[in-house]
């Protein structure tokens, strides 16, 4: 892995900026930048890079800061497209089936997601059960949606209706799914309510489980590039 | 100042959003030609805001820490927990592992969060050129695993909905709960209002 970066070279980074900089104004839109050529900015210390075509494996880290600036993926839009459908089922599928049973004697309790959160809103912890249907439900629902719009329309090049709200929505929504702590949290329940009743995880948490690994695959994703990759529509 | 080139020093901007270089516009309020997200230089009113954050998501975290989370109710034997006291449960009862992961995340993320912002802070304001390298580096980490605190607002939610066999056993949320999770959201806007190009910007440093 070359986790070297090129030294980044003043003159030829102004040059470049000045070729894929809109002329200060907002009225002309859509200058559509030279990929390779535009330089490569750290939004963590402001540190100008020059970009370049990466190789297998290969990341460009800031030689100030050392924050990740671009990293290789292998995956295209139509790949990443079949990643988030599958994300989509196997969410429906988490959703849907109950996530851990509890037995005490005779009696049977089950849980999904939503009853957990109406059960939270019952309960006077209604901050709770926003947080959770938000984090764990509309969010990440939305997140999968949006993303599918927009990757359908990306595979071909183009961008899908309304490209520029919905990058903008999913650059704002991301730091807010918490699947991952969920499916945590579901381990941390089971061990705790074992001391007294039988527990049994349910079809639900595996779904979850699947769909932790996915979100991690995507998190590794920068979907600027989405933004290169395809053509304003004439 | 030394070393390779700053987008500010070469008069131009990266959209934080799509990536796009401008040069960087004369006016306030500009945005990006290309998704129309705001174009800053620097985060507007970072430290403030930080600040105010930080210090409100402190002051939730007093009554999150000695509040009791939840309430077990079994064969009428009423047993308040706390966040700590839930930790120490889980060492004895279930698995000491699960009791390092819920402390981590309960405790030992949140106080990390309070001093890493706090010196973050304190530091960029005195125009600290003191491990800058690794300073960014606490800042990347705190971001990172920040929302991993929500962790125990789950289990109790969680719980509350699975433990409800009448008067033999029952789970019910209490304050604490709530104060938790409204501390690890404020610490979460905190780190984000944060502007870790600050910390580069000030000029004593090479
Ligand atoms: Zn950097
Ligand atoms: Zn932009």
């Amino acid at each position: 892995m070359n986790r070297q970066p090129r030294p980044p070279f003043a003159r030829a980074i102004c040059e470049n900026a000045a070729m894929s900089t809109p002329e200060q104004g907002i009225a002309r839109m859509e200058p559509a930048p030279a990929t390779v050529d535009a330089p490569l900015i750290c939004e963590q210390c402001d540190t100008v890079h020059r970009n370049r075509v990466l190789a297998r494996g290969e990341e460009i880290l800031c030689v100030r800061c050392g924050a990740e600036l671009a990293r290789y993926h292998a995956l295209d839009a139509g790949g990443m497209l079949a990643l988030v459908l599958t994300a989509l089922i196997v969410f429906v599928v988490a959703n849907v089936w109950p996530v851990v049973t509890l037995g005490l004697g005779s009696q049977r309790i089950s849980t999904t997601l939503w009853g957990t959160i109406l059960m939270m809103w019952g309960q006077e912890a209604q901050v709770v059960a926003v947080v959770a249907a938000a984090t764990l439900f509309f969010f990440p629902l939305n997140k999968m949606l949006m993303l599918g719009w927009v990757l359908w329309f990306a595979r071909r090049g183009r961008r899908a209706p309304g490209f520029a709200f919905i990058m903008r929505t999913l650059y704002y929504l991301q730091p807010w799914t918490m699947t991952e702590v969920f499916v945590l949290g579901a381990l941390v329940s089971i061990v705790k309510a074992r001391a007294y009743f039988d527990v049994q995880p349910d079809p639900g948490i595996w779904a979850y489980g699947v769909l932790t690994l996915l979100i991690t695959i995507f998190s590794g994703i920068d979907l600027r590039r989405l933004w290169d990759q395809t053509e304003p529509r004439a | 100042m030394s070393g390779p080139p700053r987008a500010h020093e070469l008069g131009i901007i990266g959209c934080h959003v799509c990536g796009l270089v401008c040069r960087e516009p004369a006016v306030e309020d500009a945005a990006c030609p290309r998704c129309g997200a705001a174009l800053h230089r620097r985060k507007h009113d970072s430290i403030r805001r930080t600040w105010a954050l930080l210090l409100a998501a402190f002051m939730l975290y007093i009554p999150a820490n000695v509040l009791p989370i939840m309430r077990t109710v079994s064969l009428g034997d009423v047993d308040d927990n706390t966040i700590i006291s839930g930790v120490v449960e889980l060492w004895v009862k279930g698995s000491p592992s699960l009791a390092v992961i819920v402390f981590t995340a309960s405790i030992v993320v949140p106080m990390m969060k309070f001093l890493v912002l706090g010196t973050l802070l304190v530091s960029t304001q005195r125009r600290s050129g003191w491990a800058l390298r690794q300073r960014a580096g606490l800042y990347r980490l705190v971001e990172f695993i920040g929302y991993w605190s929500m962790l125990d607002v789950f289990v109790v939610a969680l719980l509350t909905a699975l433990v409800r066999f009448g008067f033999f056993s029952q789970v019910e949320p209490l304050p604490g709960v709530v104060f938790f999770g409204l501390t690890v959201i404020l610490t979460m806007f905190s780190s984000m209002s944060f502007d870790p190009r600050l910390m580069w910007d000030a000029p004593d440093h090479d």
